[in-house]
């Protein structure tokens, strides 16, 4: 278990508070993270959500913390856990649910789904699904930034799982040797999926792992926005301004499985608990009142106000339509041309097809889009069986389909990868 | 028409597209300092700079990857892969990353870069450094995968490639780099994605050659046409995705009989999906099975006389054509 010392908790706790406003709207920030993460989790329970679901309840001070330290012409890039980095960017809740739900309106029209959101109006740069594979494109983005002399830099976030990655090592020495602009936050939530942070890693000082690269570390307590913030603020400083790549370590904790399919048999109890009680919201509300920077009852009104926010986005998925069936190969390539389509057989066409024509052929063979819609929505519900009221009850029921067929290919009961 | 080797025509690709726009830049294990470990990039270091022209050190999936954040933010990158051997290390990056961003994120973002490697048996480099792997490319959606076989395709295929806004697995040929061809004077030559060549009219057997094996299949259609009075069409598909199928079955609806020569393995290889292609669409044209050869279907000797056996040559292709004769 990692923690931040007595001496970093202290530091944290005498760093300067933001002014009312930006207070106010980083609690509201935290909340919006933990209203969606719940609600998608019910949508989940309910089949409106499908494949894997990955949840960021406890770490939302790790996201507005660091989200919050950027600039609006900064990168952002992140894992497959990346609801709130999307959210936290300005990506439209609206179409961050419509993306859960598999519809034309979501952020990446339903093609990516939980793990790969994307936004590029406000530069988050993608949830990625490979543990690692987004280190690579971070200095990608940092290097780009530099040959085209601009002052912007690349935040990129991952799991204390990815550390082992070979990416890490790679990139870490390629980001100091070019000098790029771009900050490693390594949120370290003490699990890569199930495998304890002591279990996965020789050397479990997270932040210290860059050094023999070049690239120095600092540590944030995760659980605290203020802190984050500050931490984060002064890596992309040193980013931005001394062209030095910095590694920082958030400790954290998530108060949820790793997925919706999580029995969660690798820790016990009383360690969530424990953990439960430093709550970033709650930690941060409550210094907020202290400070008299909150009015006693506003923060159940900012609650009041993102839960509303949630209601609408989980209304609006709702009500947006599956992408069609004949928008299939659509941005498979950037046609023109040179590339007007290429030659494809699959099980979906009977003969040879060409990508530019399948929306014609595919567009005879539909009926009407409310049918489809219907038919769709059904298939998903008897994916998971039974609609079911909780993910505890998704918990027992992927322990049942581990004991007798374990498939990740079927349904739900899905086992999963790192982080 | 100016006469030079397959590698001076790549290297002028490269450099006029990097003179054309500043955008292009290029970086890889050993291509500034060091000149390339093929002399492709001979002098651009020079002639460009460090900024590029970049020596990397040997991390192949952080290299591609790099490419690939650089172009989704505005870059249009280069990146060189030793040998096609190493794509392997970087495959995560290629596939899950390269030729899937553009799809996964419902077109928001475009992914311009050219991967380059050459691949190619026959220089006894044994079992890891002679892979042929366009089979492999040509599996994945989302890139276009170009096996140049002359210096004119080479040259006018590369500036294509850079200037195209999809991923580009480039695949040149290590016997290649040292061959003369004609390469047109003007400096915007640029050969379109998706249309073969036809290499040798004929009107009796289709023989499709991929990459060098274009060139194997040329000479084995001439020893046809002497020894067996057999007139083949030669066809060189130039890229596979975006793939010239409408060449390829004008010709065998023609001929009546094709034989597709490639230096990769057989099994999943690019002569099994275009014979599952041909015959979906030409069955009818038929008069023989199609013939296929393939490099053996082993990890790549050492040993010089095994490794000759290992990989197609003339007299395997002839003896190919020749079978789709015989009654059947």
């Amino acid at each position: 278990m990692a923690d931040v010392t007595q001496e970093e908790r202290e530091r944290a706790e005498q760093r300067e508070l933001p002014d009312r406003d930006a207070a106010r709207e980083w609690l509201e920030a935290m909340m919006l993270i933990r209203r969606f993460e719940e609600r998608a989790g019910e949508m989940y329970a309910k089949a409106k959500v499908g494949g894997f679901l990955h949840l960021a309840i406890g770490e939302e001070a790790t996201i507005v913390g660091a989200v919050r330290a950027m600039r609006d012409e900064d990168y952002l890039i992140s894992t497959y856990r990346s609801h709130g980095h999307a959210l936290s960017r300005g990506a439209d809740p609206n179409k961050v649910m419509a993306e859960l739900f598999g519809r034309e309106d979501g952020v990446s029209k339903g093609r990516g789904g939980s793990m790969h959101m994307f936004d590029l109006e406000h530069r988050f740069m993608g949830g990625y699904g490979i543990v690692g594979g987004n280190l690579p494109l971070a200095a990608g983005m940092a290097l780009s930034s530099d040959y085209r002399g601009t002052e912007e830099a690349t935040l990129c976030v991952f799991g204390d799982g990815a550390s082992n990655q070979g990416t890490f090592g790679e990139t870490l020495n390629l980001a100091a040797l070019w000098d790029l602009p771009v900050v490693f936050m390594v949120t370290n939530n003490q699990f890569g999926m199930g495998t304890s942070l002591e279990r996965h890693s020789a050397v479990t000082d997270l932040h210290g792992r860059g050094e023999g690269f070049g690239v120095p570390g600092l540590r944030c307590d995760g659980m605290d926005v203020v802190d984050t913030y500050a931490v984060i603020g002064e890596a992309l400083k040193q980013a931005r301004e001394d062209r030095q790549p910095v590694l920082v370590e958030a400790i954290t904790y998530r108060f949820r499985g790793h997925s919706m399919a999580d029995p969660e048999e690798y820790r016990s109890k009383d360690q969530v608990e424990e953990w439960r009680k430093r709550d970033p919201i709650q930690a941060f509300a409550r210094k907020l009142e202290e400070e008299g920077i909150l009015d006693e009852g506003e923060a159940e009104q900012l609650d009041a106000a993102v839960v509303k926010t949630i209601d609408e986005a989980v209304t609006f998925a709702d009500k947006a339509s599956f992408p069609p069936p004949e928008s299939l190969y659509d941005d498979v390539y950037v046609l023109g041309d040179q590339v007007k389509g290429w030659y494809s057989v699959d099980e979906r066409s009977a003969g040879v097809h060409r990508g530019e024509q399948e929306r014609e052929l595919a567009e005879q063979d539909r009926g009407p889009q409310d049918e489809y819609g219907d038919a769709v929505e059904q298939a998903q519900r008897e994916d998971v069986g039974i609609e079911k009221a909780t993910d505890e009850a998704q918990a027992d029921d992927d322990d049942a389909d581990e004991a007798s067929a374990g498939d990740e290919a079927s349904g739900r009961g899905r086992g999963e990868d790192d982080d | 028409m100016a006469v030079m080797r397959y590698r001076e025509a790549l290297n002028q690709a490269l450099r006029e597209e990097m003179e054309r726009d500043e955008n292009v830049f290029i970086m890889g294990e050993d291509i500034g300092v060091f000149n390339g470990a093929f002399k492709v990039t001979a002098g651009l270091l020079d002639e460009f700079g460090e900024k590029r022209v970049r020596d990397t050190p040997i991390s192949e999936n952080t290299i591609v990857g790099m490419g690939v954040g650089a172009a989704m933010t505005g870059l249009r990158p280069i990146v060189e892969l030793m040998t096609i051997n190493f794509s392997l290390l970087a495959m995560d990056q290629i596939i899950n990353h390269m030729a899937t961003i553009h799809y996964m994120f419902g077109g928001q973002v475009r992914v311009p870069m050219v991967v380059r490697m050459p691949q190619g048996a026959g220089h006894q480099l044994g079992p890891t450094h002679s892979h042929s792997f366009e089979a492999l490319f040509l599996h994945v959606p989302g890139i276009l995968v170009a096996v140049p076989s002359t210096a004119a395709d080479a040259k006018g295929l590369l500036k294509s490639a850079i200037r195209d806004d999809n991923p580009v697995v480039f695949i040149e040929h290590e016997y290649l780099y040292g061959q003369r061809g004609e390469v047109p004077d003007d400096d915007d030559h640029t050969v379109d994605f998706g249309q073969a060549a036809i290499r040798r009219e004929g009107d009796d057997v289709t023989i499709i050659g991929i990459s060098r094996q274009a060139l194997t299949a040329e000479k084995a259609a001439e020893t046809l046409a002497e020894e067996h009075e057999i007139e083949a069409e030669v066809i060189d598909p130039r890229t596979l995705r975006p793939l010239d199928l409408d060449t390829i079955l004008e010709s065998v609806r023609k001929t009546n009989r094709a034989v597709i020569v490639e230096e990769g393995w057989p099994h999943g290889g690019v002569g099994a999906n275009l014979a599952a292609l041909i015959q979906a669409q030409a069955f009818d044209y038929l008069d023989a099975p199609i013939g296929r050869v393939t490099g053996a279907d082993l990890p790549m000797p050492y040993s010089r006389p095994l490794e000759q056996i290992a990989y197609p040559h003339e007299p395997q292709i002839v003896e190919a054509v020749i079978a789709t004769f015989r009654d059947l």
